[in-house]
C-alpha cells in the first residue's frame, strides 16, 4: 500500500515546492497590494521560455543566473508599466490589467514559439535519476521541498529583521500611513514584485526540468493552484502559502494515482477515470476553506469598519 | 431615436446578408460578435450593475452549449456522434426554442447551486471561486463515466446550426439568407429583455447593491436573495449564449471553454466601459472584428517596393492586439461609453443646443 502511495506522495512534494515557490509571490503582491497578480503564472512560464532560448546559445552556469535576473527585471517592469499608473484607480482596474499582461505575455510567446512545443534543457545533475525506498524520480523532487523551505526561510527572515522587511509590514498593514510615515512605498512595491519573480524563476527552473514540455500555457494552471495555495495558507502569511502550496500538491498527487490506489486496494474493479478531477480537486478545496474559513489556514480576521 | 438607430442596423444586416457573398468575413465577425455581446452584457449586468465580479462566465457557457446540443441533436445522428458510447442516453430532440429555453435554464441552476456558498465572499474571493467553479464543470463534463451523456471528452456535433435557417427554395439553392439574421434576433431580443431588467426596480436595487452594500441592506433590499436573482439571471442569459457559440462554432468540446474565454468577455465588458449596456455591445463587434479581421494583414508577410518587412507573421496580430488592450485599460480606463449608454448620446446634444448664451 506505502508503495503505492508513496511515489504519488513524493512528486507531489515536488511540485508542491514549485507550487510554493510561486506562491510566495501572489502572497506578497496581493498582502501590500491588494492586488491578484494573473500575470505571475505567466512571468513563470516567461522563465521557462528564457531559458529554452538562452540554453542553445549559452552554457548552463551562465545561463540559469541569467534567467533569474532577467525575469526579475520582467517582474519590476511589469510592476512600472501596468500596475503602477493604476495605482490610485479602483481595484477592478488593476486586476484588468493584470489579466491584459497575461494576455500579451501569452500572445508574445505564442508569436516568438510559434505555438509549437519548446523543450526544456535536460540541467545535468538535477535531472539525475535517484531511487528513494524503491521508488524511481529525479534528483529535483529531492532538491526542491529543501530548496523551498531555505528560500521561504529566507524571505521571513528579510521580512522580519530588516528595515526593507519591516516596510513591507508597514505597507500590507495601512498603506496610506505607511506613506505619510516617509516610507518609499514605489521602492517596497518593486522590491516585492522583483522578489516574487526571483522565487518564481526558481520554481521554473525546477518545474520544467519535471515537465519538460514548454509552450505559451504552461503558466496558466500552475499560477492558479499557488494562487489558491496562497488564499488556503491565508493571503499575505508567507509560511501559509509555502503550507498550502504543499498540500495542495500532495493531495493532487493523491488523486491523479487515486484510481490507481483504489484499485490496489481492491475497492474498484476498473479505473474510473478520477485522475481528471485532479485540478478540479484543487478547485474544490479551495471553495470548501472560502466557505470555511475565508481567511485562510493562517490568516488573520480582518474587521471591517461601516 | 435609438430604436430608429437599431431598427436601421439590422435592416442594413438583413440587405448585406443578401447582397454579400456568404462567406465574407464580415458574416463571422457579425455572429461571433452578436454571441458574445449577450454574454458581455450578461457579465455587465453582474459586475457592472451589481458589482459581483464573477469570472465563471466560461462555465455557464458551457453547460448552456451542452445542454443544447445534447437536446438536439437528431436521433438518427447520435449513433455515429456518441460513437464510444452506444450511441448515448438521450434518443430524442426537442424543438429549437425549447432547446434553447432549456440550456439558459439548466445554466440557471447551476448558477442557484453555486451561488449558495459564494455570493457571501468578497469580491477578489468570489472571482476566485467562481473561477474554480468553472474549471471544475469543465472537468465534469470530461469526465468519460458520464460519456453516455455527454460524450465525454469527445466533440458533439451534428445539431442544428446557424446556416439551417436558411430558407431554401424548391431547387435546394437559398433564397432567404438568415443565417446571420438569427443570432442578431436571439441575441437583440436576450439584451432588450435585460435592458428592461435593469431600468426596473430590480435593476435600482442592484445597482443600490453595487454602490454600497450595507447601506442598501440598511433601505430594506435583501442582499441574498437579489444577488442570487442577478446571478441566476445572467447565467440564462450566458447559458443561451452559449447554446448559440455551439451553433456558431458547429461543433463542441468542453476542453474549449477554458478560464481564457471568460477573460476575453471581462476585456469586451472594461473596454465597453463597466456599466454600459450599449458599449459591452458596440466593443464585443469592435473587439471580435479587430482580432478575427482587420488586423489579419498583420499576420501575412508584406512587402515594400520589395523589401519584406520584418515582425509581420503568424501571431503578430494577437500581440498588437494585446498591446492596444492594454493601451485601452491604461489610458482609456472608463472605456468607450463610460456609463452612458444610446439614448445618453442625442440627449446631451439636445442640451448643448438648447443651453442659453449669457
Amino acid at each position: 500500500m506505502w508503495k503505492t502511495v508513496f511515489p504519488y506522495m513524493l512528486s507531489g512534494i515536488s511540485v508542491g515546492g514549485q507550487y510554493a515557490l510561486i506562491a510566495i509571490g501572489y502572497t506578497m503582491v496581493y498582502g501590500i497590494l491588494r492586488l491578484i497578480n494573473f500575470a505571475h503564472g505567466d512571468v513563470f512560464m516567461v522563465a521557462g521560455i528564457l531559458m529554452v532560448y538562452m540554453a542553445t546559445a549559452l552554457p548552463l552556469y551562465i545561463t540559469i543566473p541569467l534567467v533569474l535576473l532577467l525575469t526579475s527585471l520582467i517582474g519590476f517592469l511589469i510592476e512600472r508599466t501596468a500596475y503602477r499608473p493604476l495605482r490610485s484607480a479602483p481595484r477592478m482596474s488593476a486586476m484588468i490589467s493584470a489579466i491584459g499582461v497575461s494576455y500579451t505575455l501569452q500572445n508574445l510567446v505564442l508569436y516568438a514559439t510559434g505555438g509549437l512545443n519548446q523543450f526544456y534543457p535536460k540541467i545535468p545533475f538535477i535531472s539525475d535519476s535517484v531511487r528513494i525506498t524503491g521508488a524511481t524520480t529525479t534528483m529535483v523532487t529531492v532538491i526542491t521541498p529543501f530548496l523551498t523551505l531555505l528560500l521561504a526561510g529566507i524571505l521571513v527572515m528579510l521580512i522580519n529583521r530588516t528595515k526593507l522587511g519591516m516596510a513591507m509590514r508597514a505597507v500590507s498593514k495601512d498603506f496610506e500611513t505607511s506613506l505619510l510615515m516617509g516610507i518609499k512605498i514605489d521602492r517596497v512595491i518593486s522590491a516585492t514584485f522583483v522578489i516574487g519573480s526571483f522565487l518564481a524563476a526558481v520554481g521554473s527552473v525546477l518545474y520544467f526540468t519535471n515537465y519538460s514540455t514548454v509552450i505559451q500555457t504552461s503558466g496558466a494552471m500552475p499560477g492558479l493552484k499557488a494562487f489558491v495555495a496562497a488564499v488556503f495558507g491565508g493571503i499575505g502569511s508567507i509560511p501559509g502559502a509555502v503550507i498550502g502550496a504543499f498540500l495542495i500538491g500532495i493531495c493532487e498527487n493523491l488523486i491523479k494515482g487515486l484510481d490507481v490506489i483504489l484499485f490496489r486496494l481492491g475497492l474498484i474493479a476498473k479505473p474510473l477515470g478520477l485522475a481528471t478531477f485532479s485540478d478540479a480537486f484543487t478547485f474544490a478545496l479551495l471553495i470548501v476553506i472560502l466557505v470555511v474559513k475565508p481567511t485562510g489556514l493562517f490568516g488573520e480576521e480582518h474587521t471591517d469598519k461601516v | 431615436m435609438s430604436a430608429l438607430i437599431v431598427f436601421a442596423f439590422y435592416a442594413a444586416v438583413f440587405i448585406a446578408e443578401q447582397k454579400l457573398p456568404p462567406t465574407s468575413m464580415l458574416f463571422t465577425v457579425l455572429k461571433k460578435g452578436a454571441v458574445y455581446a449577450l454574454v458581455a452584457v450578461s457579465m455587465n449586468l453582474l459586475n457592472g450593475f451589481t458589482g459581483i465580479f464573477s469570472l465563471g462566465q466560461a462555465g455557464f457557457m458551457l453547460v448552456g452549449a451542452y445542454t443544447y446540443a445534447i437536446l438536439t441533436i437528431p436521433v438518427a445522428a447520435r449513433a455515429s456522434v456518441y460513437q464510444y458510447f452506444n450511441g448515448g442516453m438521450i434518443q430524442f430532440t426537442v424543438p429549437f426554442v425549447v432547446a434553447l429555453l432549456l440550456a439558459g435554464c439548466a445554466a440557471a441552476v447551476f448558477a442557484w447551486l453555486i451561488g449558495l456558498p459564494v455570493l457571501r465572499l468578497k469580491s477578489d474571493y468570489l472571482a476566485i471561486a467562481t473561477l474554480g467553479f468553472a474549471e471544475i464543470t469543465r472537468a465534469i463534463f470530461q469526465w468519460n463515466q458520464l460519456g453516455p451523456l455527454t460524450n465525454g471528452s469527445n466533440m458533439l456535433r451534428l445539431f442544428p446550426i446557424f446556416n439551417d435557417f436558411n430558407i431554401k427554395d424548391a431547387s435546394g439553392t437559398v433564397a432567404v439568407y438568415l443565417s446571420t439574421m438569427m443570432p442578431m434576433l436571439i441575441a437583440g431580443l436576450c439584451i432588450a429583455l435585460l435592458v428592461l431588467l435593469i431600468n426596473s426596480t430590480y435593476g435600482r436595487a442592484l445597482r443600490a447593491i453595487k454602490d454600497n452594500e450595507i447601506a442598501a441592506e440598511a433601505m430594506g433590499i435583501n442582499l441574498a436573495s437579489h444577488k442570487q436573482l442577478a446571478f441566476c439571471v445572467s447565467s440564462f442569459f450566458t447559458g443561451i449564449a452559449g447554446a448559440m457559440l455551439a451553433m456558431y462554432q458547429t461543433s463542441v468540446q468542453a476542453k474549449s471553454f477554458t478560464s481564457a474565454m471568460t477573460y476575453e468577455i471581462l476585456l469586451i465588458v472594461v473596454i465597453g466601459g463597466v456599466g454600459s449596456v450599449t458599449g459591452s455591445c458596440l466593443s464585443s463587434f469592435l473587439f471580435v472584428a479587430c482580432s478575427e479581421w482587420w488586423l489579419r494583414f498583420l499576420d501575412e508577410k508584406q512587402f515594400i517596393n520589395g523589401f519584406e518587412v520584418p515582425l509581420l507573421r503568424n501571431g503578430f496580430r494577437l500581440v498588437v492586439f494585446s498591446i492596444i488592450i492594454m493601451i485601452v485599460v491604461l489610458f482609456f480606463r472608463r472605456g468607450i461609453m463610460g456609463t452612458k449608454e444610446l439614448p445618453d448620446l442625442f440627449k446631451r446634444r439636445r442640451a448643448k443646443e438648447a443651453t442659453p448664451h449669457d
